[in-house]
């Protein structure tokens, strides 16, 4: 990478001067989405909490893509993966979230059926 | 005579010479330990997911678990670790800004911008410590029931909840703390509550405004709130008073919450500490020259992809124990 950077964040549609420049660009969009998602978890709007999608909450979607789009530019600016091989960048990047999604998929389910067990199983555990 | 690879001249191993992928060897390896570190901490966090869906009807709610801020009295959810997190991406970007004046071998401005990250990243630690010493003494009390659940107490008038401290009746008996050394030498007991059951039990019964709340979260995201009869028969299910939180015992709520909160930002605060003494060694090494007499400052890079992979986690441990 040395000094050849990638200056444009948005897909090219915000260019940034320099590095210096980019770096404060990308700190001003995390803090706003940091407040915006604290803005959402004090209020915690009706619409957000009594709506749900694939069986969770609206919110919740709201602060995990939230989450995903502040890690994607932690790791492509602050890391610097922008600036990598595609081989290298893509490797680092898909092999955790491949096992992740496995993890996630696997463990989630087994939960809510301990869940199902505990609440219709005949088993007292809440007194 | 020429057995071993000398890459020297040849550029064709994947297009990088001897740094495969362009990246050099101790840029990689950074990179191969971050990513088996990202698979740990998935791991602790989908754990937390796995047993938070376990209880998804129980589990305790995060807003009403961190509401202190240092310094200020009052129920402020949330400020505190929103300001965590700013300072963790704040010391982020100082430490982007001293890899890019490593680049241009500005090693004033290194030294300058590696000193405000390490200021951060102790800023930090100091907060979460302030936070877990907050967790672990407690805030309300509650008492805990044969099967380890937790009634905690509300005022019916103003409809907040209530410490201990506000009904409690003092009795005149006197609880001796057990040790090992008086008595079976296995036996002992951690540090005593302020109150005891009894006590409790009789200033709940002498208050009428009192209502316990359990564990269980309504249609509307609330806690239960039983009403005054409902109240009275469950206190019979109480065995131990509570305050505060440890691995065994947890006014808040699951105790697998508080077993989960010390083990996960724990592990994560210990990444924290262990990147801010990192950091310090490679600050001297800047103060001294050593990677201006190396001709680059590609170790302060190193440094500072962990840096910033430990700030990535804390978005994450941010979303799914504070937020969700």
């Amino acid at each position: 990478m040395a000094h050849d950077h990638k200056l444009e964040i948005f897909r090219g549609t915000l260019k940034f001067k320099s590095n210096v420049q980019k770096i404060w660009g990308v700190l001003i969009f995390l803090s706003l989405v940091t407040a915006v998602e604290v803005a959402l978890g004090i209020t915690k709007p009706r619409v957000l909490t009594h709506n749900f999608f694939l069986g969770m909450k609206l919110l919740n979607w709201i602060f995990i893509i939230l989450t995903l789009v502040k890690a994607y530019y932690i790791a492509w600016d602050f890391m610097h993966l922008r600036d990598e091989k595609k081989a290298l960048r893509r490797s680092i990047v898909w092999t955790p979230i491949f096992l992740v999604c496995y993890l996630i998929f696997i463990l989630l389910f087994e939960a809510d059926y301990i869940y199902n067990v505990y609440k219709d199983g005949f088993l007292a555990w809440n007194f | 005579m020429d057995a071993t690879v000398t890459t020297g001249t040849e550029e064709s191993v994947w297009g990088g010479g001897n740094r495969p992928l362009g990246a050099s060897y101790g840029k990689m390896m950074m990179w191969f330990f971050i990513v088996s570190d990202a698979l740990t901490f998935s791991g602790f966090l989908v754990s937390y997911g796995f047993s938070r869906f376990k209880f998804i009807e129980t589990w305790p709610i995060a807003d009403e678990v961190f509401t202190h801020v240092p310094f200020f009295h009052g129920n402020y959810p949330m400020y505190y670790v929103a300001f965590m997190t700013f300072i963790l991406i704040m010391s982020s970007v100082t430490m982007v800004l001293a890899v890019d004046a490593g680049h241009k071998m500005m090693q004033k401005k290194v030294i300058l911008y590696m000193f405000l990250t390490i200021i951060g990243g102790a800023i930090f630690v100091g907060s979460q410590a302030w936070e877990w010493a907050t967790f672990i003494k407690g805030d309300h009390g509650a008492l805990e029931t044969k099967g380890g659940r937790i009634l905690q107490f509300v005022n019916a008038e103003t409809g907040q909840r209530a410490s201990l401290a506000d009904f409690s009746k003092a009795l005149p008996e006197e609880r001796v703390k057990h040790e090992s050394s008086k008595g079976i030498w296995f036996e002992k007991e951690g540090s005593q509550t302020s109150f005891s059951l009894n006590e409790v039990v009789e200033g709940f019964k002498a208050t009428p405004n009192i209502l316990i709340r359990t564990e269980t979260i309504t249609e509307e995201g609330h806690k239960t709130v039983l009403n005054r009869e409902e109240s009275l028969a469950k206190l019979k299910d109480a065995v131990l008073v509570v305050e505060g939180a440890n691995l065994i015992h947890n006014e808040y709520g699951s105790r697998l919450f508080a077993d989960f909160f010390f083990f996960i930002t724990g592990f994560h605060g210990f990444h924290v500490f262990s990147g801010v003494v990192i950091n310090v060694i490679i600050f001297f090494n800047v103060i001294l020259g050593t990677y201006e007499r190396r001709g680059h400052y590609e170790m302060v890079e190193k440094v500072g992809l962990y840096w910033h992979f430990v700030d990535l986690v804390w978005v994450f441990v941010f979303t799914f124990f504070y937020l969700v």
